[in-house]
């Protein structure tokens, strides 16, 4: 497009508003904005390669580094990819304790995301305190696993502690005292005249579009549909419990902001729920050839030091076959396609990654809306580099 | 109780596929975590609008859409889609091979808009090319890039990496 | 406010009398600098997210004299790489290091931008000292946020006791030159 009239904006890769590096290349009349020319893979890994030349326990750090807010989802989503490919069933402990990790980290997740929109907006006030709530989780993560933000949390066949009487106390004070922060929080924004001018009707999609598009998560949901992988096929005991799912209308900036906002609230009451009824049992599954025996055992039994042995030099294939399992990550469905050929490693694994799809419907949405619009719609999607390209 | 819903459902489904792509469809496994059909690639396009388009079927999601390179088979590469309805929950999985000199395969795009980036990047890792595609070039790679990555004989590590000794590196 | 539970420092060396300080020119402009550094955060991937951690309210990168951000690179001193950076990306960090005046210092924050951390792939950039030249290195996948300070504190020494004339000397410019920037 030569025409004269047009300006063409470079945003990006490195850029202040575009939280991960992706290159937006803007054709502008004006402040409006005609057309949007996406590149991305600027952070590209190769998680694909990679995975096939690790051995499945090695994966779980890769997936630690997709969506980096919110690691233990992934980690656990990978696990349970795995234990399905074995055929393991796990304990309603293992299943009660993966849920509390899931929706703390689905929590802070939604919570950077959140305060990000306040920032680009002008509000950089709720993020120094939307942060301070996010170190308490970290604490919470290193009494786990002894990370703060690439976790590597859990096992496939469970988890490698269990939850000492220390993290118990730590997860209620902190659900006891998110509540402040966030009404707080919501006071800033939530019914600010500011803000609510500057996100409705900011960037919307409909419905339709939304699932030509292949969106899931809180993005689908503020267009209308609710679709949630933890109702539709519900994994890790989700279905014992009863929580609500929350769709907007539009699906708008502001309906984005609400959404997450309200799953936040339910994540709370999910997690208070499965911390109250925690049930007794093992922390671990019996997966003898992934689960790395205790090492009492190991210097003590001979059959201990053989697993261990077998385990750490790799000698372990899993079976052929080939399986989909997804979970509801921050950012929607992120599903593992996984095919094995009966060696040590994978032979082919694909991540459904939720930001690489749902980013190529940007250029619709911020077609006809100014600039300052496209900032605030880039970052009420949740676009998440790492998750971007892999 | 649910187990009989998804016999009745893929006996169903596979019964509306044969009916209508009675040589398109190589194979068709039920055994397997979801339906999995094997189809020609000629038929492609017809069986995933069939899938998507008719009434009684309606698998209007299009989860992934991935690439795969069995070096030791005839058909070298291979396109894998997951399609999803969300009424009853119902996955299917649809797989088509293609030769290794002239791996094209027509594009779902104007079904789906989702496939849009898919494609790129089943292109970008595996060289396959999808006839009919808005924007056929590499998404996820560097554009000088000369070869396609995924594919089995190409190593992970950078071949012109002259500091790291293969011996103590395990390669 | 007790003085007795915090350290003090030291002032640099210099003939002092009443209404008098006098030392050296480039303890003086050291000290300033040093105090003083405006950081451009390169955050590319989930160090990004603990240099966050580091600029809250716990760790405060603000402390150091870093309050300010710039990410424009023409008033930036310190370049903090944090995160993987791809060969696709490696130009733009090099545009953005020659966009900066001098004197200008360069971070290495994280395993990936030290060496390329866990991903040796054909993609990845196997340290960011292939393209530009590098002070400090802080290790750690990802660093926690006061392993981002001990190294923004190494930085501070760096630069207090840097030359005045370092920039223009013969070795500076060859070192450029090896990295091929003019």
């Amino acid at each position: 497009m030569s025409d004269n009239r047009y300006t063409t904006l470079n945003l990006g890769p490195t850029h202040p508003a575009t939280h991960g590096i992706f290159q937006n290349v803007l054709t502008l009349d004006g402040e409006r904005i005609i057309d949007t020319e996406q590149t991305i893979g600027y952070i590209h890994r190769a998680f694909e390669k990679i995975a096939e030349r690790r051995p499945y326990y090695q994966i779980t750090t890769l997936t630690d580094r997709m969506n980096y807010c919110s690691s233990p989802i992934n980690n656990i989503g990978w696990h349970m990819a795995v234990e399905k490919l074995l055929g393991v069933k796990t304990t309603k402990r293992i299943d009660y304790m993966r849920i509390i990790l899931m929706e703390l980290a689905r929590i802070t997740d939604h919570l950077i995301c959140n305060s990000v929109i306040g920032v680009d907006s002008g509000a950089l006030t709720g993020f120094i305190y939307v942060f301070q709530e996010r170190e308490k989780v970290y604490e919470i993560y290193e009494l786990l696993c002894g990370a703060r933000l690439t976790t590597n949390v859990g096992r496939i066949g469970g988890f490698e502690r269990d939850f000492s009487p220390e993290v118990i106390t730590k997860i209620y004070e902190f659900l006891d005292h998110l509540p402040k922060v966030l009404r707080q929080f919501e006071k800033l924004l939530l019914r600010n005249r500011i803000f609510m001018d500057r996100t409705i009707n900011v960037g919307p999609i409909s419905a339709e579009r939304a699932m030509n598009y292949g969106f899931t998560g809180p993005n689908l949901r503020a267009a209308g549909v609710d679709y949630d992988v933890r109702v539709t096929s519900p994994y890790s005991s989700y279905d014992d419990f009863d929580f609500a799912i929350p769709v907007g209308t539009q699906g708008d900036t502001y309906d984005r902001f609400c959404v997450r906002q309200e799953e936040v609230w339910q994540s709370l009451k999910l997690i208070r729920n499965a911390l109250d009824n925690l049930p007794e049992g093992k922390y671990f599954a019996d997966v003898p050839e992934f689960y790395l025996p205790p090492k009492e055992e190991v210097y003590n039994k001979m059959e201990a030091l053989i697993w261990h042995f077998k385990i750490v030099m790799g000698e372990i294939g899993a079976p052929v076959g080939e399986i989909y399992h997804s979970v509801e990550a921050g950012n929607g469905e992120l599903g593992f396609y996984l095919v094995s050929d009966g060696g040590r490693t994978p032979y082919r694994l694909h991540f459904r990654r939720p930001c690489f799809i749902y980013y190529q419907a940007l250029p619709e949405m911020i077609r006809g809306g100014v600039l300052s619009d496209a900032i605030l719609t880039m970052s009420s999607m949740n676009v998440i580099a790492g998750e971007l390209d892999g | 109780m649910r187990r009989d819903k998804k016999n009745l459902d893929s006996k169903f489904l596979t019964g509306k596929l044969k009916t209508r792509f009675t040589e398109d469809i190589i194979a068709i496994d039920e055994h397997s975590d979801m339906l999995t059909a094997v189809v020609k690639k000629e038929a492609i396009h017809e069986v995933i609008r069939f899938l998507k388009e008719n009434e009684s079927l309606g698998f209007t999601f299009l989860t992934t859409l991935c690439g795969i390179h069995y070096p030791d088979q005839e058909l070298q590469l291979g396109v894998i889609y997951h399609l999803h309805r969300f009424s009853d929950n119902s996955r299917i999985r649809i797989k088509t091979f293609l030769p290794l000199d002239n791996p094209s395969v027509p594009t779902v795009t104007d079904l789906f808009s989702a496939a849009n980036w898919m494609e790129r990047e089943t292109y970008d890792f595996y060289g396959i090319l999808f006839e009919g595609h808005p924007n056929l070039k590499r998404i996820l790679n560097v554009e000088y890039l000369d070869y396609f990555p995924m594919r089995k004989e190409f190593p992970l590590e950078d071949p012109t990496r002259k500091d790291k000794d293969n011996r103590f590196f395990g390669r | 406010m007790k003085t007795a539970s915090y350290n003090k420092v030291d002032p640099p060396e210099g003939f002092t009398s009443p209404g008098i300080f006098a030392t050296t020119f480039d303890k003086v402009v050291g000290l300033a600098r040093k105090n003083s550094i405006w950081p451009l955060p390169f955050a590319t991937s989930c160090c990004g997210i603990e240099f966050m951690a580091t600029m809250g309210a716990h760790y405060d990168l603000g402390r150091f004299g870093a309050e300010r951000l710039s990410f424009s690179p023409r008033q930036a001193d310190l370049l903090m790489v944090m995160g993987t950076i791809a060969k696709k990306m490696a130009p733009v960090v090099q545009q953005v290091y020659v966009q900066m005046a001098e004197p200008r210092w360069v971070i290495a924050v994280g395993a990936c931008a030290a060496s390329g951390g866990i991903f040796d792939t054909y993609s990845v950039l196997q340290g960011i000292d292939r393209i530009v030249p590098v002070d400090v290195y802080v290790p750690g996948c990802p660093p926690r946020p006061e392993q981002i300070i001990d190294g923004f504190m190494k930085i501070q020494e760096l630069v207090g006791k840097e030359s005045l004339r370092r920039r223009y000397s013969q070795e500076y410019k060859d070192l450029l030159e090896s990295y091929g920037i003019r």
